[in-house]
């Protein structure tokens, strides 16, 4: 008997079962190979797989798995002990991996399943982002619109524009289908409709401004929805079928140019608002998002200031314009106020001459009848006609003067003459009238009083006369002092400061009355030209009222001060003033009563051998000025023409006479070419003269102009061209012979 | 006549002729240029004067004659005869000439006319003057005597 190593299976074989079981464990062993093959193919495949180990873990677990069942498929026939082993072995392998693979997952599978759990996170966050990116750009763009509109708004500065360009972007900006503003009307009761982007609109369609929808608009700065079919919103007629898109409504502050103070910021407690009204196109599923609303206000807000410097420069434009018409106007009062200056300038100089002479005549003739034979009637009316006319004369002396004194023309007369002597003169001439009205006259003169003075003798006694005749004219009773000193400080007037300077000393002149007084009212009055005090007493007394502003103008001149004090009417009064006068270097050396006459010395006693040469086209002139000119002493040589003129002179002579009658500038040209040939030797030129008939200032300039050195008017008297010839021999030049 | 008389004639005369305007103190001065070195000074003058006015005189009564009247001819010729008569002194003359100029501006050929007459007329008053005055002198000269200095009284 041989005893068999095989193990017989546990249970008889059935054939069909058998079978089945073969087979699965056939396809299971396939299946358990194939899977690890699979694995590696495809993680050799894949780039990233952190679990190599367990890879191979696990391969080796299905390997095995795979191993033992098909080592099972030779155990269900009678098999030998060795096939058991490796049957045994392979289990227990199997055993084992399949344990430690058990063990290995546990830690794995969380992970793995983590690794799922972080994706779907992610895969939701990249969701997230994308949303928010999207959320971003529109509102970049929205920002964007904002810009482009601003900038569109601000890039004008017309009312009009700006809000007609604001409904135009923000139409295109939202893509709605109507937009419109409302503005408030002048008596602010109504809201009048005043721009729509699309539909055109009637005039003068207004909304009263009470409306509680207007009232929340206007109550907040934001941009409120309303319903599509309030008043402001129903612009267009509503179709049924339409379904109204949203509507929504902001406010723009509409800032008065008051509420602009300095360091202010304007209140926005403004009363006055814009209301603007956007449309969605209707029929759309539109809604109005929370960033649209934004940038509506955010518009609303730069419409705002865009209106209010509009309103500004229109503001600015319209000051300037009135500025600009204001300056025209000005301009041409001033050319009406110069032409009227001028026009009485020239009619002051016409009058000035043509008063003048007639007046002369008059004057001069009736003194000459004077002196023929008359009847005492005929006397007495020529003494009338004189004393008349000589009044006239006065006045009218007055007026000029003053004009000129005004104008700022009259220029002081200086000479040198005697003080004392001036004011007994002015005494001798008013003594008569005041011993008819039996009024004394007392003159008091300082001790220090200079006697030689300079200063304008005739302007002086002219101040004075007219003070001192005042005093008489309007003193019916009393005395009159005159009182001169030389003063040194302490004058009435603060602002006039008295400095006697080394040559100069003021003199002050009071004189006092005891007449009818002033009215300390009306003693500013005194001084204006015209004015004259009501009273009838004083009326009759005549006079223009000239006198005392003509005098103060004088004394003013000669840089002094003149001013009345009165007590009060029938006290009297005082009338003082001050001059600035030159001392003399004579005073008290010299005892003459008159003013000495210091006779021109000739400095050259006689012109004994000077020669000289004498153009002049007409003979018998010729020969006269050759004739005085050979008593003088001259060596004459005469020319009758230009051309001989230029031949004949030389370095020799010393002066030349040119006659230059005849008009036109030839005459002049000649000058002109002396200039020309002596131009190398300066100092040799002869002096020229030109002899002429006109004493014009023009001819003057014209002699000036052309090179001459002097102007003689003819014809000329031997005494005078001696005086002539000395002077220019001194000083080579000579325009004051005329 | 004796001397005295002459003289006094003399004086009278030449008073006469300044009252009456024919001449003005021009002629004074020329007087005084008179001495000893220029005795004959105011005959030669006043002759040669009368030379000029003359021809100036000529020359115009042609020039107005004239179918076209150049005026530019005209005024100097006036021009010239005022002077020459203002530096002798006769007074009227110049005036005239004065006048005539004038109108010489305003091309006005009929006054021209008128005043060619007048300036004539003065012209030839005062050489009659001057001369009457000169055979007066001469005579005086002649007896022996001198020319008194004319004084006037203004």
């Amino acid at each position: 008997m041989e005893v068999c190593n095989c193990i017989e299976p546990q249970w008889p074989a059935d054939e069909l079962l058998m079978k089945y079981q073969y087979i699965s464990d056939f396809f299971i062993a396939i299946a358990y190979f194939s899977i690890p093959l699979e694995l590696i193919y495809f993680v050799k495949k894949s780039a990233v797989f952190p679990y190599r180990w367990v890879l191979v873990q696990f391969g080796a677990f299905i390997v095995l798995c795979g191993a033992t069942h098909l080592i099972n498929l030779w155990t269900f026939t009678t098999h030998s002990r060795t096939v058991a082993l490796v049957m045994t072995t392979a289990k227990v392998l199997t055993a084992v991996v399949s344990c430690a693979t058990a063990l290995m997952l546990v830690h794995i599978i969380p992970d793995l399943l983590s690794v799922k759990t972080r994706e779907l996170f992610l895969k939701n966050k990249a969701a997230e982002l994308d949303r928010e990116m999207g959320l971003i750009r529109t509102q970049e763009e929205t920002g964007r619109h904002v810009r482009m509109l601003t900038h569109e708004i601000r890039s004008t500065l017309d009312r009009h524009t700006i809000l007609k360009t604001t409904l135009v972007e923000l139409g295109r900006t939202l893509a709605l289908e109507e937009c419109a503003l409302w503005m408030p009307t002048r008596t602010g009761l109504e809201l009048q409709l005043s721009y729509t982007l699309r539909h055109q609109h009637p005039v003068e369609y207004t909304v009263p401004i009470q409306l509680p929808v207007i009232n929340q608009v206007f109550g907040t700065s934001r941009a409120v929805k309303i319903s599509p079919n309030s008043p402001v919103a129903r612009l267009r007629p509503v179709s049924g079928k339409y379904m109204l898109g949203e509507v929504v409504a902001v406010r723009v502050p509409l800032l008065h140019l008051s509420n602009f103070q300095i360091n202010d910021w304007p209140e926005l407690s403004t009363k006055r608002y814009a209301l603007m009204v956007l449309m969605l196109p209707s029929d759309s599923a539109r809604q109005w998002h929370v960033h649209e609303l934004e940038l509506v206000e955010v518009v609303a807000d730069q419409v705002a200031v865009a209106l209010s410097h509009a309103a500004i420069l229109e503001e600015s434009m319209r000051a300037r314009n009135l500025l600009m018409e204001q300056n025209v106007a000005l301009d041409l009062a001033r050319r009406e106020a110069e032409t009227a200056i001028r026009a009485r300038n020239d009619f002051l100089a016409v009058m000035n001459h043509e008063m003048r002479t007639p007046m002369h005549a008059i004057i001069a003739l009736s003194s000459l009848l004077q002196e023929t034979e008359l009847t005492p009637e005929q006397r007495l009316m020529v003494e009338t006609i004189l004393k008349s006319s000589n009044l006239l004369a006065t006045l009218m002396n007055d007026v000029l003067d003053l004009s000129r004194l005004e104008d700022g023309s009259l220029q002081l007369e200086l000479g040198t003459f005697n003080l004392h002597t001036l004011f007994r003169e002015v005494l001798n001439l008013i003594k008569p009238i005041a011993v008819v009205k039996k009024l004394p006259i007392t003159l008091n003169l300082a001790p220090d009083l200079p006697e030689f003075v300079v200063g304008d003798e005739k302007r002086l006694m002219q101040i004075i006369l007219n003070i001192v005749g005042n005093a008489v004219k309007f003193s019916k009773q009393g005395s009159i002092s005159v009182t001169a000193l030389v003063t040194k400080s302490d004058t009435r007037d603060a602002d006039f400061f008295v400095v006697p300077t080394g040559s100069h000393f003021y003199l002050r002149v009071k004189v006092k009355d005891s007449g009818a007084g002033i009215n300390p009212q009306d003693i500013p009055k005194l001084f204006t030209k015209f004015a004259q005090t009501q009273s009838l007493a004083t009326r009759s007394s005549g006079g223009s009222g000239l006198g005392l502003a003509i005098s103060k103008r004088f004394v003013n001149l000669m840089e002094g001060n003149i001013w009345i004090e009165s007590d009060g009417l029938g006290k009297g009064c005082t009338a003082i003033f001050d001059v600035k006068l030159g001392i003399s270097e004579r005073s008290n050396e010299s005892k003459q009563s008159g003013i000495p006459k210091v006779p021109a010395i000739p400095r050259h006693s006689s012109f004994t051998g000077l020669k000289v040469l004498v153009m002049d086209e007409n003979g018998v002139s010729r020969m006269v000025t050759k004739g005085l000119l050979v008593h003088l002493g001259c060596e004459v040589t005469t020319v009758s023409s230009n051309e001989e003129c230029l031949r004949v002179v030389s370095h020799e002579h010393k002066v030349v006479f040119m006659d230059v009658c005849l008009p036109g500038v030839e005459n002049y040209q000649i000058a002109l070419r002396i200039h020309e040939k002596f131009t190398k030797q300066r100092h040799q030129r002869p002096l020229l003269v030109a002899l002429t008939g006109n004493t014009d200032k023009s001819t003057k300039e014209k002699c000036m102009s052309f090179g001459l050195d002097g102007v003689l008017l003819k014809p000329v008297s031997l005494d005078n061209m001696r005086d002539v010839l000395s002077d220019l021999l001194e000083r080579r030049v000579l325009y004051e012979g005329m | 006549m004796d001397l005295v008389q002459m003289q006094k004639s003399l004086q009278d005369y030449t008073k006469s002729l300044f009252l009456e305007g024919i001449l003005d103190s021009q002629f004074l001065q020329l007087q005084q240029l008179q001495d000893e070195s220029n005795p004959d000074f105011v005959s030669q003058v006043v002759t040669l004067f009368f030379q000029d006015s003359d021809r100036i005189l000529n020359d115009l009564s042609l020039s107005l004659d004239q179918q076209v009247v150049d005026f530019k001819k005209v005024d100097p010729h006036v021009h010239q005869l005022k002077g020459s008569s203002s530096s002798i002194g006769a007074q009227r003359v110049k005036n005239a000439c004065v006048v005539f100029r004038s109108f010489c501006e305003q091309q006005n050929v009929e006054a021209c006319h008128r005043c060619l007459q007048q300036v004539k007329q003065e012209y030839y008053l005062v050489k009659n003057r001057l001369e009457t005055l000169f055979k007066l002198e001469q005579q005086i000269v002649a007896s022996g005597g001198m020319i008194p200095a004319v004084e006037l009284g203004f």
